[in-house]
């Protein structure tokens, strides 16, 4: 069996291998790095500043030491739940017209332009709301959740779209065969049985429109004081961070960075959550 | 739909002799002639094999009786199919309630991912507005014992239907299809992805069920055919070439493409 000896050319063809499989080693390890130095970076810069204050006050005046973002906190909070009460739903919608529904040419188009919409820059959706919202009722915190709305919506569908296309076209059919409507085989089978990796995409969305900043400026505004209602100018962690960050007074520069500490640790942690909903969803998927 | 109606519909239904019959039924796929002009009649009780090459049309057949063909993009159907003498392709016949009386059993066992052992069982009902507990427990049990599955699950009904094996899956399947109790079951190659054992189990129990349910099963598998059908019907390039008692069409048949298949020469 000659054939199957080393010949002249396999040592260089092995070398070109292992280097290839390098590049891409490094590539992979380099692409990593900055997260890791931004989170370490943020720890070391902002871990001083958090305190029991921190979450509970309000921030002080300029120069003054003390205080915090408590307002900011709750403010991002109640922006990402009025983004989320109308956001998420409607994502699903479009989600599951687009996967159960939609066939054909109609399908494309609006596939097209929730792909637009996703890549639409998010200040350009602040100025949107602000010509929409904002310049006839000033700023709220309803015109700001509903710019993180804009933003939800096609993160939520296309990920709600393509959990349901991993469905194969026989367990739908399983569904309608047992004499079940198909709104009902989609609503009652197919959506509940994939909520797991719906959650997933649902959760990624809240950590994405967590931390933007553009569309703020122009709809929540921002807000020294905890807001007295939700069609007040609204405080938000972001914000806050980016308010903080430019003033040049050293106390508030300290707790932009314990913000930008309290914002990287959130999405973190929704992140994290969801890699062990993936992984549950993972263990019990496909046995046998 | 109130509960009493659909029962009595049921019993109307039960009380024929010839439960199934199909005259001059075409299907198309586009511009594809799957299913080319069949008639065939079925007794109430019989357990009838479907056989014939890969692509001759009889799962676009089967799928015409619960009219699961026309949900295919581009399908298209024409004939006459009545079950218990109403026709099905009538005018103001609803799919939907048509498949309450026409159960199915697919290629693939294909629980419901994400639903457990129970509630992949109890799905019909429930969707079919039962909702109290003890009618739902009485139903599943009933139907998971009459699809052989009972003892293997009953301790674990609450683990996802996706656990269990793919011969169990497929009783499973079974049982889903018998809970909601349809007098018809259609069966696309059950056990085409099953193991010999599997198979066997699957096999034994349509001696069973067709106490109570009239049976159509799609198979590539002859022996099979020739073990569990009281009727066999031979289907070659979208026509019905050869039906009747499969222990006639096993030992005699009447036309030479059908002695050709069932001894190999071709397909």
């Amino acid at each position: 069996m000659a054939v199957f000896r080393p010949a002249v050319g396999d040592r260089r063809r092995k070398f070109k291998s292992h280097l290839m499989m390098l590049v891409l080693m490094a590539a992979a390890v380099l692409g990593s790095l900055p997260f890791l130095f931004i989170t370490w970076y943020v720890l070391q810069k902002g871990l001083g500043a958090v305190n029991w204050d921190f979450f509970t006050q309000i921030p002080k005046g300029p120069g003054e030491t003390g205080g915090g973002v408590a307002n900011a906190i709750i403010g991002s909070g109640v922006l990402i739940f009025l983004a989320s009460l109308s956001g998420i739903p409607w994502g699903m919608g479009v989600g599951i017209y687009l996967s159960e529904y939609s066939t054909g040419r109609t399908a494309r188009i609006l596939r097209f332009a929730v792909d637009l919409l996703a890549s639409v820059p998010s200040i350009v959706v602040g100025i949107f709301v602000y010509g929409l919202i904002v310049v006839p009722f000033g700023f709220s915190a309803y015109a700001g959740g509903i710019a993180l709305m804009i933003i939800m919506i096609p993160v939520v569908a296309r990920s709600t779209e393509e959990i349901l296309r991993l469905i194969p076209a026989h367990i739908r059919e399983a569904g309608l065969a047992l004499g079940v409507p198909r709104w009902k085989v989609i609503l009652r089978i197919i959506v509940p049985g994939s909520r797991a990796g719906i959650l997933t995409g649902v959760m990624l969305a809240i950590a994405r429109v967590a931390g933007e900043t553009a569309p703020l400026l122009f709809t929540s505004f921002g807000n020294q004081f905890h807001a007295r209602g939700l069609n007040q100018a609204t405080a938000s962690l972001p914000v806050q961070i980016y308010t903080f960050a430019k003033s040049g007074f050293e106390d508030w520069e300290q707790q932009a960075w314990a913000g930008a500490l309290v914002l990287v640790l959130f999405v973190l942690f929704i992140n994290l959550t969801t890699r062990l909903l993936m992984h549950q969803r993972g263990a019990k998927g496909h046995a046998g | 739909m109130p509960a009493d109606n659909f029962e009595r519909e049921k019993a109307i239904v039960n009380l024929q002799h010839e439960i199934l019959n199909v005259d001059n039924l075409h299907a198309w796929f586009g511009d594809f002639h799957a299913v080319k002009g069949v008639s065939l009649a079925v007794q109430q009780g019989q357990v009838v094999a479907l056989i014939g090459p890969s692509g001759c049309g009889k799962s676009t057949f089967i799928r015409c009786i619960n009219r699961l063909h026309e949900e295919v993009p581009g399908a298209r159907v024409q004939g006459r199919v009545t079950i218990g003498g109403q026709d099905i392709y009538g005018r103001g016949a609803d799919p939907v309630r048509i498949r309450r009386y026409v159960g199915m059993v697919f290629q693939k066992p294909n629980p419901f991912p994400g639903l457990s052992i129970f509630e992949n069982v109890a799905v019909g009902l429930k969707l079919g507005g039962i909702s109290k507990r003890t009618v739902l427990d009485e139903q599943v049990e009933r139907a998971l014992r009459q699809a052989a599955l009972w003892e293997e699950v009953k301790d674990k009904l609450r683990q996802p239907g996706t656990s269990l094996s793919g011969g169990q899956q497929q009783r499973l399947c079974i049982a889903r299809a018998l809970a909601v109790e349809p007098p018809v079951i259609l069966m696309d190659e059950p056990t085409s992805a099953l193991d010999p054992i599997s198979t066997a189990k699957i096999e034994d129990l349509l001696h069973e069920l067709k106490k109570s349910v009239t049976i159509l099963i799609v198979t590539h598998n002859m022996q099979q055919a020739s073990r569990v059908s009281d009727k066999t019907a031979f289907f070659l390039l979208g026509e019905l070439i050869e039906y009747g008692e499969t222990s006639q069409i096993f030992t005699n048949p009447a036309r030479p493409k059908t002695e050709e298949y069932i001894t190999g020469r071709f397909g």
